[in-house]
């Protein structure tokens, strides 16, 4: 064979060699990060939270001195399991629509007198916001491995899904983006982290059914409320009002468009 | 006062596998607040464990191990075994808790 | 009658393009403006929409022929809005733009008014082929000289879009940096300088 031929031989063989070898390499380094994943499950730090949840289930509190364990979750007052899948829905005795922060506010105030303008004043992480965490923890705990299951029947709620729809694709802000920029359609990514499609049923599990977590990287625990809110800080939107009702109409419109998937809640994220 | 352990332990073909999350800072000190001061050292430094009495593992962390430490160990033990897991950290807080490995 | 037609008035009155600004107190409308508190440096006016954004929120109409009539002349609109650089000079110094591209601060309620903005680049394009952690969301600007060549025509191009990139796609993720004032001149002649000078690492 002439030189020429052996060279490009040997040049095409290298590449192929070195392709396979980077998508075997790829393909290692993903199934090695999924093993790791596996791993830290084993020790999630959101044990710890839910601990301390129920903990604050159970203890009387407030000016009336009373505990959560008569608080009504949509299934029936006390109930917490499987509750947190069926959220957001509508209460009659609020008469409005009201995902599980809202829902707890609201169990506080009356079963407790504890005032929710207080809890929601405070800074996520601190104080009453701190003890919201907990409880939220424990009350999902009791949803894991279950499926989401929400109902758009009653006609506010029907509302709130189409509120939703449409705040997920308002465009504002000095950065024109709406939640729809990034989570609009499959395959995208910022920087490393992928991005979940929360159109589809796929993608809204993958975001609505893996919050609230335990962020290793800052060692915080964040609730579905934390994660909006810090959206819209990165969307340069102005403050979303804790358990205000854009929180919620995106809630049930992520909550809806994930039903039948299976909740992972609460979480381990980078 | 600090907040309790989370410990699991399950006992197969006599061996313990005990995995323990606790709840801490664990401050380093080499990390800065948002003014940029240095965020003085608090971490445990000290963990003991005994089953029944007995010492099964000891340990002595340094300011690298992380917040809210997580610690998986195995030892040569029974159904039933009595677990305290003790830890004291630089500024002196204790804590102690119990657990029976199931 | 008195009462229909007097319903009929106000309803044609909400409807007429004069006042297709007053936004109608839809609940959807009550609930953007009750659910936001202003924070930091973002005000609740960022709420308010411009005709460009309120096009691209309804992603059903702007798929439409309608739509994409609407977008032509959007693109116009943002178009116009565009200004060359003030002293003439397109390109400033790489290094300076690789830092801007790195960079993601900015606008938050969390930033000061005193920082300066970052582009963000990298959060969704590749650009020097070195930096391993960057987005998919725009296309790839390795070789973005290289590739295209260095005429003024692709100059100028590079320039309207980064300053304003609905101009050319009305509905395009890109935020309009120089529209917004998201980067001042002097940031964009130095983003500039990283895709198209010659010397800089992007185009090796």
């Amino acid at each position: 064979m002439s030189n020429p031929i052996v060279k490009q031989i040997k040049w095409i063989s290298a590449l192929t060699v070195l392709c396979w070898s980077l998508q075997v390499f790829s393909q290692s380094t993903a199934d090695d990060i999924a093993k790791y994943r596996e791993m830290i499950a084993d020790g999630n730090p959101s044990e710890l939270y839910e601990m301390a949840g129920e903990e604050l289930w159970k203890k009387p509190a407030g000016p009336k001195n009373a505990s959560l364990e008569k608080c009504n979750l949509g299934l029936g007052p006390g109930v917490v399991d499987g509750a947190a899948a069926q959220l957001p829905r509508y209460f009659k005795d609020t008469n409005r629509v009201q995902d599980l922060e809202s829902r707890l506010m609201t169990c506080m105030q009356t079963l407790q007198g504890i005032s929710s303008q207080s809890i929601i004043d405070a800074k996520f992480g601190e104080g009453p916001k701190k003890d919201m965490d907990a409880i939220v923890a424990y009350v999902v705990t009791h949803s894991k491995g279950k499926k989401v299951q929400v109902s758009t029947s009653h006609p506010q709620e029907k509302a709130m899904y189409e509120m939703g729809k449409q705040a997920f694709y308002y465009e504002a802000g000095p950065f024109d983006f709406s939640c729809a920029s990034c989570h609009g359609s499959d395959g995208k990514r910022i920087r490393l982290q992928d991005l979940p499609n929360l159109t589809t049923r796929d993608g809204a599990i993958a975001g609505w059914g893996s919050w609230p977590a335990y962020r290793v990287s800052s060692g915080q625990f964040w609730t579905m409320q934390q994660r909006l809110n810090d959206c819209f800080r990165q969307q340069r939107f102005p403050f979303p009002i804790y358990g205000s009702d854009v929180t919620i109409a995106l809630s049930m419109y992520m909550a809806k468009n994930a039903n039948g998937g299976i909740i992972q809640t609460p979480g381990l994220k980078r | 006062m600090s907040d309790p352990m989370r410990i699991r332990a399950t006992e197969k073909d006599g061996i313990v596998d005990v995995k323990i999350l606790m709840k801490h800072d664990m401050e380093s000190g080499q990390r800065k607040d948002a003014s940029g001061k240095l965020i003085p050292a608090w971490f445990i430094n000290m963990l003991n464990v005994k089953a029944q009495g007995k010492d099964v593992f000891n340990a002595e962390f340094g300011p690298g191990v992380s917040k809210d430490p997580f610690l998986n160990f195995k030892y040569k033990g029974s159904k039933g075994d009595k677990l305290v897991v003790n830890w004291i950290d630089t500024k002196g807080d204790k804590r102690t808790d119990e657990a029976t490995v199931s | 009658m008195k009462f229909f037609l007097s319903i009929l008035l106000t309803f044609a009155w909400f409807a007429s393009p004069a006042n297709a600004q007053q936004k109608p107190e839809t609940p959807f409308n009550r609930m953007m403006k009750d659910s936001f508190r202003s924070q930091g440096i973002a005000g609740l006016d960022r709420i308010a929409q411009d005709a460009t954004q309120r096009f691209c929120s309804n992603p059903q109409f702007a798929a439409s022929p309608a739509g994409i009539k609407k977008a032509e002349e959007l693109q116009k609109l943002n178009m116009a809005t565009i200004a060359p650089p003030s002293d003439g000079q397109y390109l400033g110094d790489w290094k300076n733009g690789e830092a801007i591209a790195q960079s993601g601060r900015g606008y938050t309620w969390s930033d000061s008014a005193s920082t300066p903005n970052g582009g963000g680049c990298y959060n969704c394009h590749q650009i020097n082929q070195k930096e391993i952690a960057y987005g998919n969301i725009g296309p790839s600007l390795w070789n973005y000289g290289k590739n295209r060549g260095y005429s003024q025509e692709l100059v100028s191009y590079t320039w309207n879009r980064i300053s304003n990139s609905k101009a050319y796609n009305a509905c395009s993720n890109m935020p309009r940096f120089a529209h917004f004032k998201i980067l001042d001149q002097k940031q964009i002649q130095d983003v500039m300088a990283l895709l198209l000078d010659p010397a800089s690492p992007v185009n090796q």
